[in-house]
């Protein structure tokens, strides 16, 4: 399995804060890797320096082979990203959305076929500000995928989904997984992480405290859930 | 075609505050002037001129004040409030493109309010057209410049959208002040118009005024307003976040 995304020792800090102190890891092709944490752990802004939104302050990225910021035109091209907290234009129709991104990229998928995907047909003409939060998350996770990413990074990708969607979305991420996109999924939702990841990072206070499989997790902590060895191995020593 | 840019003049439409504000309003202006026979008459404090004559350049200063710090900004930093901007920097497209796209739509959007302007006035009101029409233009574009530059550095100042309403109307309404739209700089006092000529609309409505009486702009006009244009690109330039 080659190496898609490799991370040595990322740190980056906001002014005095320590956003990220030491994370490395490595995802590999056609993976779906969780990356998991406490609100404030660190996760979004390893996803950030990821999608080279952020310039890190110490370690190196390569996102196939590249550089984010570097090279960030040809990383943007293969890397769909789906954001926490980024909205759309209020007036702009889930339709034009799916069309104005598929423009961005040189080989989209059909729009109209990821729509269906997605549960969104017939809400084409349906301006983004009337949508529900389930119905801008979903539409987020269409444009995250719209330009045939080889790479998708996910952050918190079923949050204010309902139950029937929210699986819905698990199955649509494997099969969009099948087609041999590797996925970086953020989340804290533990069945999610069961359910979909291959391996996961768990990120404690900027740093990973451990690397491998949901099986290896739960044995190191010593736990029958995901959930319980996650609160054991994020547990503060205080 | 650009998608980008048709989508973004698509919303810029069906918003409606823009081509109303930015074309509407400084139409209405002229209509309603227009019918007042006062605006008719030959006055002595205006070099012979009627008020309807000295205020066509002055509604054009509006349009243009009116688009570029009352309807652009907001969408500017409504879209980096939202975190448009943002989600488009993880696309090979990138945020600048937007930023071309409005700055596009403003000017068309002023080129639209500003013929609109001239060929009511000459054709509803029997306005003479500017005489100097290159020297109106070169006016025109520099006080275009001028204000999509303040309105920039409106948006890089203001956090969001709301913000961004409230400091683009704050920087309004003292500028068509002094672009005389409640008091056209002729009629001044000497202090007062002084200080007009200093801000860029006061700057755009002389040189305008000079080209609509036959004479190229005056170059101290001219520069204030490329002083005004560079001034506020470099401090939007470097203020200006993309999130």
């Amino acid at each position: 399995m080659s190496t898609v995304i490799e991370v040595e020792h990322l740190h980056k800090r906001y002014g005095k804060t320590v956003a990220v102190d030491d994370v490395s890891f490595t995802v590999g092709q056609g993976e779906i890797f969780g990356i998991l944490g406490r609100n404030g752990a660190g996760k979004t802004t390893t996803v950030e320096c990821l999608a080279g939104l952020r310039t890190p302050d110490g370690g190196t990225i390569r996102v196939l082979g590249r550089d984010p910021l570097r090279d960030h035109a040809e990383v943007t091209r293969r890397v769909g990203v789906q954001l926490q907290d980024g909205q759309l234009q209020d007036r702009l129709r889930v339709g034009e959305a799916m069309w104005l991104y598929a423009s961005f990229y040189p080989d989209p998928a059909d729009p109209a076929e990821l729509l269906d995907r997605l549960g969104l047909t017939g809400r084409e003409r349906t301006p983004y500000a009337k949508l529900s939060g389930g119905q801008k998350q979903r539409l987020s996770i269409a444009l995250a995928l719209v330009g045939r990413p080889r790479i998708a990074v996910l952050d918190e990708l079923t949050t204010g989904l309902d139950p029937h969607a929210r699986r819905d979305t698990w199955d649509l991420i494997e099969a969009v997984r099948a087609g041999g996109v590797t996925i970086v999924l953020v989340t804290h939702f533990m069945p999610e992480a069961e359910r979909l990841c291959d391996r996961i990072a768990l990120i404690d206070d900027g740093r990973v405290v451990h690397t491998g499989t949901p099986a290896e997790l739960l044995a190191r902590a010593g736990e029958s859930t995901l959930e319980d060895a996650y609160v054991t191995l994020t547990r503060r020593t205080a | 075609m650009n998608t980008l840019a048709v989508t973004e003049l698509k919303l810029f439409l069906r918003e409606r505050s823009g081509p109303a504000f930015g074309v509407g309003l400084p139409i209405l202006l002229l209509i309603i002037f227009g019918n007042l026979p006062f605006y008719h008459e030959h006055r002595d404090d205006l070099g012979g001129r009627t008020l309807l004559d000295t205020y066509v350049p002055i509604l054009v200063a509006f349009a243009l004040a009116m688009l570029a710090l009352n309807v652009l900004p907001p969408v500017l930093a409504g879209y980096r409030e939202k975190g448009v901007l943002r989600r488009l920097r993880t696309t090979p497209a990138g945020p600048i493109r937007v930023l071309g796209a409005q700055m596009v739509i403003t000017l068309v959007t002023a080129v639209v309010a500003v013929t609109a302007l001239l060929l009511v006035a000459r054709f509803a009101f029997g306005v003479a057209l500017p005489r100097q029409f290159a020297g109106f233009l070169v006016a025109t574009l520099l006080a275009t410049c001028a204000l999509t530059g303040l309105g920039l550095f409106v948006a890089a100042a203001a956090p969001g959208g709301r913000a961004a309403n409230a400091i683009g109307a704050a920087v309004f309404y003292p500028l068509i002040f002094f672009g005389g739209l409640f008091l056209p700089i002729e009629t001044m006092p000497p202090a007062l118009a002084r200080i007009s000529h200093a801000t860029p609309l006061g700057a755009a409505v002389t040189a305008m005024q000079d080209a609509t009486n036959g004479h190229w702009p005056h170059w101290i006009a001219l520069l204030t307003l490329l002083a005004w244009a560079g001034g506020a690109a470099i401090a939007a330039a470097r203020l200006f976040r993309w999130e």
